[in-house]
């Protein structure tokens, strides 16, 4: 069993490296923790933070990447939401969205119901079943160097692409997206495609 | 075998549908190689129904619409995903194929087989049964029309006497 609470890298640090220069870039929050991440980075038209359907951020995502060809999607959850829909990951290969990326910000905990450890803390090697299933291109960032390597991996090479980026275990500030599904979809779809 | 099948395509294609989701049923076995048959749609084959749910949220935020087809057994694996679609008033068209009702030779499928209906009405779905092969069509083509119109989530739910009949080779 692992101790994320000592990992170098700030789950906050890493969603700053994945967003600041965005153009363009589609960004589906799973719930928690990675809704709260985007939402600290900077509110977006773009931006869909999921507040439960838990396990459904992937198939989000790929639901918008064979919709939008031309746009990057990216989906950032944690390692708990991933678990719930690792089947999702098999459907995702079968229709190889080359613009998908799928990123789980691991911090080997279910932050939000009391920091209880998940499989991943035991070894689950999400990359690993990534790769298996069929993900052409997986990856492990374990610090600032794997991270600054894994940056133009995520947001550029043709995929779909699934990385895991472990940070530290710990609970920050709650910097909270608007939870209105009906204003959230609205204004994706409006950016999108204009109605 | 589900004469219906080639009318319900038709609808599919006149409605614009481009990503049309499954988890496959011998009833929809027609449907669905003709939707992977067709260019002009993207047929995804998903592990569990609740995955067809949260694609189709994300197909019609980046301007697709779509299908989502399952047998009555998978309405059970949708419920809390289905908190996504009514949250954000996502449009869902599902074309539900039942078991357990007439000549099921298998009785584990009746817990869901005789509830899936009302399930769906409790989680936020307007579940309508039919009865008739020829009803099965004009149903989808209304339902489509209102879901995409005015984001409502509808499931036409095509009844066991309308489809083969298993019988694990009895």
């Amino acid at each position: 069993m692992t101790d994320s609470e000592t990992y170098p890298l700030d789950r906050r640090d890493v969603a700053t490296a994945l967003l600041a220069g965005r153009d363009g870039l589609v960004v589906v929050a799973g719930l928690g923790a990675c809704a709260w991440d985007i939402t600290a980075v900077g509110d977006h038209d773009l931006n869909f933070p999921v507040w439960g359907a838990m396990g459904g951020a992937a198939s989000i995502g790929l639901g918008i990447a064979l919709a939008q060809p031309d746009r990057r999607v990216l989906v950032l959850t944690g390692d708990g939401e991933m678990l719930m829909g690792m089947g999702s990951l098999a459907t995702i290969a079968l229709q190889e969205p080359n613009n998908l990326a799928v990123v789980v910000i691991d911090n080997e905990r279910y932050g939000e119901t009391g920091m209880q450890r998940t499989h991943t803390a035991f070894g689950v090697d999400l990359p690993g079943v990534a790769a298996a299933v069929g993900f052409p291109v997986t990856g492990l960032a374990r610090d600032q160097g794997e991270l600054d390597a894994a940056l133009p991996v995520i947001l550029e090479t043709p995929g779909p692409v699934f990385y895991t980026i472990k940070v530290k275990a710990e609970e920050l500030a709650f910097v909270l997206p608007s939870n209105d599904g009906v204003v959230l979809k609205d204004r994706m779809r409006k950016a999108m495609v204009g109605a | 075998m589900s004469g219906w099948a080639e009318d319900v395509f038709d609808v599919l294609v006149s409605a614009e549908i481009r990503q049309a989701a499954y988890v496959p049923d011998m009833g929809l076995k027609k449907l669905i190689e003709m939707c992977i048959a067709d260019d002009a749609m993207t047929a995804v084959s998903l592990t569990t129904e609740e995955e067809g749910l949260a694609l189709l949220g994300g197909a019609w935020m980046g301007g697709d619409r779509g299908v989502l087809m399952m047998q009555s057994s998978g309405v059970g694996n949708c419920i809390n995903m289905l908190s996504l679609t009514r949250s954000c008033e996502f449009p869902l068209l599902m074309i539900v194929t039942m078991r357990g009702q007439d000549q099921e030779f298998n009785s584990w499928q009746r817990p869901m087989g005789q509830n899936a209906q009302e399930i769906l009405g409790l989680a936020g779905v307007c579940a309508r049964m039919i009865e008739e092969t020829d009803a099965v069509a004009p149903a989808v083509a209304s339902a489509a029309e209102e879901v995409f119109a005015t984001n409502a989530r509808i499931a036409v739910m095509v009844h066991q006497k309308l489809m083969p009949i298993k019988t694990f080779g009895k």
